[in-house]
């Protein structure tokens, strides 16, 4: 019994130790985008290792706000990715709810094609679309990288929709039934309510998938004054020039919110992931 | 009874279409477009009068002796997919070994850090590690220079380091989707499981080997295909980390490639087609592997 103890107690510690050392792991890097947004221009390429640099200060935050058109990229992407997010959430939310509930022709072969996008390689849609985009004059324009956005969020926004649809039960539409109301009004007055929450994950998901998109934005927008905060965060970074800073500080300023709704998100995002596919 | 079956087909025809109009106009004709690109010759001097060829992009593909070569792309892609699943996988499943245990306090604390990762935007994880990847003033050489007493190491500038250095990136911000869904199948785990077990006396590489893997694979099996997928196809990271294909185009795996191919060497009639086999690769892989994953399990239960 005693050495049972004992060997319980080494194997908490160890575990404890593991997970020290994978914190500092997972910690550092993140850390280390907000030690590069505190660092003055004349310390950004610093050979030292310390946590905070020697005179910090928030100048590059100020100086993103007065001397670079931050709030603008930032009002871009907020616009963009609310487009993005509303138009996904109404369609998959209608869309989900039918694939969940009703047979109709070709909803095996409607469901299987959404899963099977998610193996486009990013160029598959991306080509194609940017040559439309090109034809339709749509390069360049919001419209253009909507539509884009729209290519992808919309097939995992209904899967999402349809996995949480599924888990509310159906007996709910009778009892609507019982009580008088047309399938709209079951639909929209019952069942809508009870998926809040699936639809307020939905949505936050395929904001954030916008507001940090960077590879398709870059072949869509070309003037500065239509880029969306990825696009300016990565004009920054050009190999650790005189901008360094202010690439740290527009990182810091970009990943809080979205840190913030992944953390408190995360648990939901999984069990709508293995919903969704765990079911046959 | 005839008006109520028409208002249903109504009610689903509202439902259904605006959604099938969009996902027509932004998914569907673009893939078929997209194979019609492949079998044209349109690239940068053929954009206006570009016509159907045939097979030819295809041939290409395989047979085209391109600077990196196809091949070689391939099986570094590959390899890239098998070693980063294989990290995320082992670390993943440990780490949520390791916090499942009932002694550990502060859960919720580790559990959120190290979900970071994950967390932050694909975009700057891999600009922040290619700075943290710089020779003389990245971190990481810093470390090894001052603290361990080793030479720096040119990660940014040698096909290899490269390789390495893009694969520690994807490594870092993957692990934690695996974390925490081994975690949530750890936790549905019934607890009589493990007490029947300890009665029988059971070591816990047995309990390990016959209770906690044959009940988290249920749910593993999709993420990890999922994972795959996801790793087969990140741009991101490749493309940023390595900025483009650094040094002189060694750094490519398949997606890179055909990302450069199309939109820095205007090649859209062999992007079209590569995407397509790129397409087919990971289809047929996703296929067999469920199929096979269906298989084991039905041994299980």
């Amino acid at each position: 019994m005693v050495r049972s103890k004992k060997s319980t107690a080494l194997r908490v510690t160890a575990s404890y130790a593991v997970l020290m050392v994978f914190s500092l792991i997972a910690l550092y890097p993140v850390w280390q985008i907000f030690n590069i947004s505190l660092r003055p221009s004349n310390r950004l390429l610093s050979t030292s290792l310390e946590l905070i640099p020697a005179n910090a200060s928030f100048g590059n935050y100020v100086a993103l706000f007065t001397e670079r058109p931050f709030l603008l990229w930032m009002l871009n992407s907020t616009l963009v990715s609310l487009t993005v997010t509303l138009t996904g959430v109404v369609l998959a939310s209608m869309c989900g709810y039918a694939f969940s509930r009703f047979a109709f022709i070709g909803k095996k072969i409607g469901l299987l094609s959404l899963l099977v996008t998610q193996m486009f390689p990013a160029t598959m849609l991306l080509l194609p679309m940017y040559i439309m985009l090109v034809q339709l004059h749509l390069i360049n324009s919001y419209l253009g990288i909507v539509i884009m956005y729209s290519a992808t969020a919309l097939p995992f926004c209904i899967w999402q929709m349809k996995g949480y649809y599924d888990t509310i039960p159906t007996s709910l539409e009778e009892a609507g039934k019982i009580d008088g109301c047309n399938e709209f009004q079951t639909f929209y007055q019952i069942i809508l309510p009870l998926a809040a929450p699936a639809l307020v994950i939905t949505a936050l998901f395929s904001f954030m998938a916008a507001w940090t998109e960077y590879v398709v934005a870059a072949q869509i927008l070309q003037d500065t004054e239509l880029w969306t905060l990825p696009l300016g965060l990565k004009s920054f970074e050009s190999n650790m020039g005189s901008e360094w800073g202010l690439y740290g500080a527009a990182s810091v300023i970009v990943t809080i919110p979205v840190v913030v709704l992944f953390l408190s998100l995360s648990r939901w995002l999984v069990s709508g992931l293995t919903l969704g596919s765990v079911k046959e | 009874m005839q008006s109520q079956t028409f208002r249903h087909r109504v009610f689903l025809f509202i439902l259904v279409a605006p959604a099938f109009v969009v996902l027509f106009g932004v998914v569907i004709y673009p893939f078929f477009y997209n194979i019609v690109l492949s079998l044209s010759n349109m690239n940068l001097r053929h954009i206006r009068d570009w016509r159907i060829i045939g097979f030819g992009q295809y041939v290409k593909v395989f047979t085209e002796p391109s600077q990196p070569d196809f091949y070689v792309v391939f099986v570094k892609t590959v390899i890239w997919t098998v070693v980063n699943l294989f990290f995320h996988v082992m670390l993943g499943v440990f780490l949520a070994l390791v916090l499942n245990q009932k002694e550990i306090r502060g859960k919720a604390i580790f559990r959120a850090i190290l979900v970071l990762p994950w967390a932050v935007p694909q975009l700057i994880v891999a600009l922040t590690w290619r700075g943290m990847f710089n020779y003389e003033y990245g971190s990481i050489n810093l470390m090894l220079t001052q603290w361990f007493n080793l030479p720096g190491v040119q990660w940014l500038r040698q096909p290899l380091e490269a390789f390495i250095a893009v694969i520690i990136t994807n490594v870092w911000l993957g692990f934690p989707f695996m974390m925490v869904i081994a975690l949530g199948a750890l936790q549905s785990i019934p607890h009589d499981l493990y007490e029947a077990a300890d009665i029988d006396g059971a070591s816990w590489y047995h309990k390990l080997r016959h209770i906690t893997i044959p009940l988290i694979q249920p749910v593993m099996v999709p993420a990890i295909t999922l994972g795959t997928i996801w790793t087969f196809n990140n741009l991101n990271i490749v493309w940023l980390v390595s900025n483009a294909g650094e040094p002189s185009d060694q750094t490519h795996l398949m997606v890179s490639f055909v990302y450069k191919a199309a939109f820095n060497f205007y090649r859209y009639g062999y992007g079209a087609a590569l995407s397509m086999v790129i397409f087919f690769i990971l289809l047929i892989f996703s296929l067999t592997f469920m199929r096979k994953s269906k298989a084991t399990q039905n041994v299980y239960s």
